[in-house]
């Protein structure tokens, strides 16, 4: 495929469009792929400004920047873009539109126009977002968990931001049907079920889980808003409501999310090990199948953000169980990870840098989860900051981590070019320190008893948020260090070939940046993955 | 977390160690071993990797001893729950009523408090609801938590060991003073505390004054007397004064009298002043009619 003859790329060959329209109208799922990524990073770096603002704020105890409604306002919509215009779409709309049907031989998505369709939900529901900030009664001010009947009688703009995050909920639905049909229809001859990349596989995970548990989502937003227009009485106890039913609707789709956020991660770090220590993965069907397991039973355990709401004690005691067996399968792939390095021939290049850092702050995340599953303990943690630790553990140590990884590793397939690996090599340890510095004070801030969403604090938790701000810098010198390095090599960068890492999945196979239609002729399949000696 | 502030503080930490510690070590195996692996087997020492596909009898081992470990951390966690949800028989119950953004503790005896005052080495039982929104009761010395939801009752019980005064938070976020609904827990030796349980309220017979029972109400969390701007609207000056309200949807002038102050403590939705949300809770159930006469009484005189 390197021949002499190079082939046009799909940003070459055109589409029928030009210029902005070649792209906001394509159907093509590799623009498709940037678009997203583009319009992701730029709402994250909004949200992330938000979280450096929050932090300076929290200095010191007393008023420093801002009042506290303002305060609210932003961890509010800081979540809210985190959470639903980030970290939802993230891996499998960016990152994984862009590599599933390179991975398994298609030529496009099996829906490349609902595929477009789904990045304009993507987009209006941004837009109605952010046009629900400066409007109405001003941005809102209830947390991303919408949580009755404080969202139901606050004066701010509770109804327009949320029937934002409903459209996002049907783009990311119409991604998940994308996702499943495309790996069931579109495989390339002989990639049967069990040759599939893992990475692969785990957005087969992810993409049922979208398709199942974001309608829930959806009602209970629609639910939310018809109470607020024309107060039909649904969740306020005022009007006969009950505020449980609204906790339980909203966590039997956001505790799913979280494996929509983390499923299309351990798929990342799954896949750049094996390249990268030259070996095959250890336990393929056990990686694939502990996918699906999570997938499935993630479902049953939404109680456990419950654990102090006044839910029935039987009920915690039956969450609290479920919770720790979904434990397991989440070990069992550290497990692999670690044992698919030994014996193999590692270079320690900047995309598993990036996976070896995702696995240790994963696999600490995880950990504290088990002192948040376990009832008695949960008790006294939740809602402080102990918990505030955990998710950004788990959500930006575990999978925006894995997605700088798979930013770095497929970096060289999707622009054709190649970043400099030094700045690189020290974006990733920057990040990781400032990362720790950053949130680990925050457990032992929880621990001492701070309470999280607080505007201010005594006294005595003035070292842990001093530290934590000061990690906040160090954070954001990493991620600036790491977009500056890749944004100058789309541009400047050394031209990367085909195949630089030596890569053996079929993404590899094909120019880089791939053709219009990926493959001049589509590959037949005769082995697994992850196979770099014949 | 060394000390023992009341029976589940204990309680909870010893699991909260027993879990940390199979933590710590599961954190360290999985590190070292990565961190081993990545120097062994680097390219320059290992320049041919050897493809291993898997080992049961490893994988089995994985599976297994997590899935026990973990089983023992949720029995643990269950078994301390336990003793957290089952009060004794003689625990001394407190109602605790939540609001924006204050909290009001209510005796068996009647007598009210904005601090939770307990004698030692006596169990209490809190039962806890909401006027209005969601809000938590946490009191970290003592490892304890549980929401406030209003149209509902919920329970903690504590039996306190030593005597002092601790933080008691508001850890379900409830908006604009959420960070401030702070009071505290004092555990007193048992006759001070009694003698403080039988005592008339303050002021005897004459009653508490308007400026105390606007403290203790929390009511100064959102309306000052200095005639400066809060949540709600600033109490000095305003008696007599015009104003435009919100009736229904609707704008109309009125001017504050006696009537007005009235109807916005028992109904303060029914006339919210333009320009302030309509999120104070009712006082109808909350203060006596003789304490709602003393602050009407109080603002008009607030000049
Ligand atoms: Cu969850
Ligand atoms: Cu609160």
């Amino acid at each position: 495929m390197t021949g002499a003859q190079r082939e046009m790329s799909f940003y070459e060959s055109g589409n029928g469009h030009t210029g902005i329209l070649s792209w906001v109208l394509s159907t093509d799922h590799k623009r498709i792929g940037l678009l997203y990524l583009f319009s992701m990073f730029s709402f994250f770096f909004v949200a992330v400004i938000l979280g450096l603002l929050m932090r300076l704020e929290l200095i010191a105890p007393g008023p420093s920047i801002m009042t506290a409604e303002s305060y609210n306002a932003m961890f509010t919509v800081h979540g809210v873009i985190m959470i639903f215009l980030f970290i939802i779409p993230g891996i499998p709309a960016g990152l994984g539109n862009f590599m599933l049907p390179l991975q398994i031989g298609a030529r496009d998505m099996a829906f490349p126009r609902i595929n477009l369709m789904s990045w304009w939900f993507y987009m209006t529901g941004a837009i109605v977002i952010i046009v629900s900030l400066f409007t109405g009664g001003g941005p809102p001010d209830t947390g991303w968990t919408f949580y009755v009947p404080y969202s139901i009688r606050t004066g701010t703009n509770v109804t327009l931001a949320v029937f934002g995050v409903f459209l996002l909920g049907i783009s990311s639905t119409l991604t998940g049907l994308n996702l499943v049909t495309t790996i069931h229809r579109l495989r390339a001859p002989g990639l049967k079920w069990f040759r599939m990349p893992l990475f692969v596989w785990s957005l087969y995970a992810t993409g049922w889980v979208q398709i199942l548990a974001t309608p829930v989502l959806g009602i209970t937003l629609l639910l939310l808003m018809m109470e607020r227009l024309f107060g039909f009485g649904f969740f306020d106890p005022a009007r006969g409501g009950d505020p449980l039913l609204f906790e339980h609707l909203f966590w039997i789709y956001s505790h799913p999310a979280v494996y929509i956020m983390i499923l299309p991660a351990m798929g990342i770090v799954t896949e750049i090990i094996p390249v990268f220590a030259r070996r095959t993965i250890f336990g393929y069907k056990a990686i694939a199948f502990s996918s699906l397991s999570i997938a499935s039973v993630g479902y049953l355990v939404w109680g456990h953000h419950m654990f102090t709401s006044g839910m029935s004690d039987i009920s915690r005691v039956i969450f609290s169980f479920l919770t720790f067996i979904v434990a397991v399968p989440s070990g069992i792939k550290v497990f692999n990870w670690i044992a698919s390095m030994y014996k193999g021939s590692i270079k320690l290049s900047s995309p598993l840098l990036f996976t070896v850092s995702f696995i240790f702050l994963f696999s600490l995340g995880g950990l504290t989860g088990l002192i948040i599953g376990a009832l008695a303990t949960n008790i006294f943690v939740h809602g402080t900051y102990f918990i505030v630790a955990h998710f950004h553990y788990m959500m930006f140590g575990g999978t925006a981590f894995a997605f700088f990884a798979g930013i770095h590793y497929w970096f060289p397939k999707i622009f054709g070019k190649m970043y400099r690996e030094k700045p690189a090599i020290t974006s990733c340890i920057v990040l990781f320190a400032g990362f720790n510095v950053l949130y680990f004070p925050m457990f032992i801030l929880g621990l001492e008893g701070m309470p999280r969403r607080y505007y201010d604090y005594l006294p005595r938790f003035h070292t842990g948020h001093l530290i934590s701000t000061v990690g906040s810098w160090i954070l954001a010198a990493g991620l600036m260090i790491m977009f500056y390095n890749l944004i100058r090599s789309i541009f400047i960068g050394e031209v990367a070939g085909s195949n630089p890492w030596g890569g053996s999945t079929l993404e590899w196979t094909t120019s880089s940046p791939p053709p219009h239609e990926n493959f001049t002729e589509i590959p037949v399949v005769t082995e697994g993955p992850y196979r770099f000696r014949k | 977390m060394n000390q023992a502030f009341s029976n589940q503080t204990g309680n909870v930490d010893n699991i909260f160690l027993f879990i940390t510690v199979i933590s710590v070590v599961m954190l360290a195996i999985v590190t070292s071993l990565m961190i081993i692996f990545l120097i062994k087997f680097s390219r320059r020492k290992n320049p041919v990797a050897t493809d291993i596909e898997g080992n049961l009898p490893l994988e089995i081992a994985w599976i297994v001893i997590p899935t026990i470990l973990v089983l023992a951390m949720f029995y643990y966690g269950w078994v301390g729950f336990k003793e957290m949800r089952t009060p004794p028989e003689d625990a001394m119950p407190v109602k605790v009523s939540a609001r924006m953004w204050s909290w009001a503790f209510t005796y068996e005896n009647g007598r009210r408090s904005g601090e939770l005052l307990v004698p030692l080495n006596k169990p209490v039982k809190l039962i806890i609801t909401s006027e209005d929104v969601l809000h938590s009761l946490f009191i970290p010395a003592f490892r304890i938590k549980e929401d406030a939801v209003p149209g509902m009752e919920t329970y903690l019980w504590f039996l306190p060991d030593r005597t002092g005064s601790y933080d008691l938070f508001c850890s379900e976020y409830c908006g604009t003073g959420h960070s401030s609904m702070i009071s505290k827990v004092v555990v007193m030796p048992q006759e001070d505390f009694y003698a403080w349980y039988k005592k008339e309220e303050k002021g005897g017979a004459k009653g508490k004054s308007g400026l105390e029972i606007l403290t203790e109400n929390g009511c100064l969390e959102c309306h000052t007397i200095d005639g400066s701007k809060n949540i709600g609207p600033g109490l000095k000056g305003i008696f007599g004064k015009r104003v435009t309200v919100v009736t229904r949807g609707q704008e109309r002038g009125i001017t504050i009298d006696e009537g007005y102050l009235k109807r916005s403590l028992v109904e303060p939705g029914a006339d919210v002043v333009k320009g302030y949300s309509d999120i104070m809770p009712s006082q109808k159930e909350v203060l006596p009619e003789k304490e709602i006469n003393t602050i009407v009484d109080y603002i008009k005189d607030l000049k």
